[in-house]
């Protein structure tokens, strides 16, 4: 199973990249002239969402070090303990909503106390894959467009978001037991 | 919105920091990020405009627009106000099977050209449009069917099954979609 999906890792984007020029032969596209053209999109994009991706990633910043994040954990945990819900991971769900990478280090942090095979390790395993840096992802698009009304699309989100750490609370305890 | 939830991040990390005494960590953290985002910048030039490029070949060639007929009945469904024959479902097709491949870098700048064509479409500038909440609400539940860079952390921590989290990952991501459309939908209607 390990050995399908790392083949299978492998091979998405070389495939991708066959099937798509192959496609283009046979619709006699002039591929590169049209690939340099499509670049060039994709360079005035990424200048366009700099500023944001500036802001966003200050903002993040000064949060992550501040350990406001630990702040709220310690709040929160009582609650949380009463049902049983790992505390360890609170941080994780919080920092999962605005930041991958840094989410992606406090999850190593706790495979690296935890063990990956632990409650733990699992379930933040489970919660990385099913869930989305949400800030990141509304400034970049938003922005983008200069809508500054959001309206509902935050609590929708959020909600979406809840259901990931439940259904992973959830699947983790069914399927592996503390 | 967003402007709130900017200015509240900065202004609780400078507060909790004053209790905690992590002012200088603040300082620091706010120079280090801003040299950080001109990094992910760079980087970014690079491997977004190869997958744009790579996208417009695609589309040039008309695969896009039979993949988005494909699944004309979901895009129907979730957008029903997005007009059939507007580039907006064409972006929003690529940008959903790009973030089902798990091919982030490819799904941003075409989730981008979606909220642009949505836009063209929208009435009051300012104000999202329904199909754009849903997009967003979608495009935040994550759609990645299986999540390689998360198996490959856990066997690099030595995992003695690192891929045993494939199936029960893949049944949360689906929760998570399905929630945020029905959420979308339902808050969608409440929202006249």
């Amino acid at each position: 199973m390990m050995r399908f999906v790392l083949i299978m890792s492998d091979l998405i984007m070389p495939l991708l990249f066959v099937y798509i020029i192959l496609y283009g032969f046979s619709k006699h596209v002039k591929i590169y002239d049209t690939f340099v053209e499509g670049a060039k999109d994709g360079i005035n994009t990424v200048i366009m969402i700099f500023p944001t991706l500036i802001g966003l990633l200050v903002a993040v910043g000064i949060l992550r070090s501040s350990g406001a994040l630990d702040f709220i954990s310690s709040i929160v945990s009582p609650i949380t303990d009463k049902v049983g819900f790992p505390s360890e991971t609170i941080p994780l769900v919080l920092m999962r909503l605005v930041s991958a990478s840094a989410a992606r280090g406090l999850m190593l942090d706790l495979f690296e106390n935890f063990g990956t095979d632990s409650f733990i390790g699992r379930f933040s395993s489970i919660l990385m894959s099913c869930t989305e840096t949400i800030f990141y992802t509304m400034s970049i698009y938003f922005i983008s467009v200069k809508i500054t009304k959001t309206r509902y699309t935050l609590i929708g989100a959020l909600i979406a978001n809840l259901a990931g750490v439940l259904a992973s609370f959830y699947l983790t305890l069914y399927i592996f037991g503390r | 919105m967003l402007n709130y939830i900017w200015g509240i991040m900065i202004l609780i990390g400078i507060v909790v920091a004053a209790f905690t005494g992590k002012m200088p960590d603040v300082t620091n953290a706010s120079l280090e990020s801003s040299k950080d985002a001109v990094n992910v910048c760079f980087q970014m030039l690079g491997i977004v405009a190869m997958w744009t490029g790579l996208m417009k070949i695609a589309e040039k060639s008309g695969l896009i627009d039979s993949f988005s007929n494909k699944i004309m009945p979901i895009l129907k469904f979730l957008f029903p106000e997005v007009p059939r024959n507007s580039k907006a479902l064409k972006y929003i097709s690529t940008n959903l099977i790009a973030n089902m491949l798990g091919l982030g870098w490819a799904a941003t700048p075409a989730g981008l050209m979606a909220m642009k064509e949505l836009q063209k479409l929208n009435k009051n500038k300012e104000i999202a449009s329904k199909s754009m909440c849903m997009f967003m609400i979608i495009n935040m539940s994550s759609l990645q069917l299986l999540s390689i860079n998360i198996i490959s952390d856990r066997s690099l921590y030595n995992s003695s099954n690192p891929s045993e989290i494939i199936a029960p990952a893949f049944i949360a991501t689906i929760v998570t979609t399905i929630v945020g459309v029905i959420v979308g939908k339902i808050l969608g209607g409440v929202h006249k």
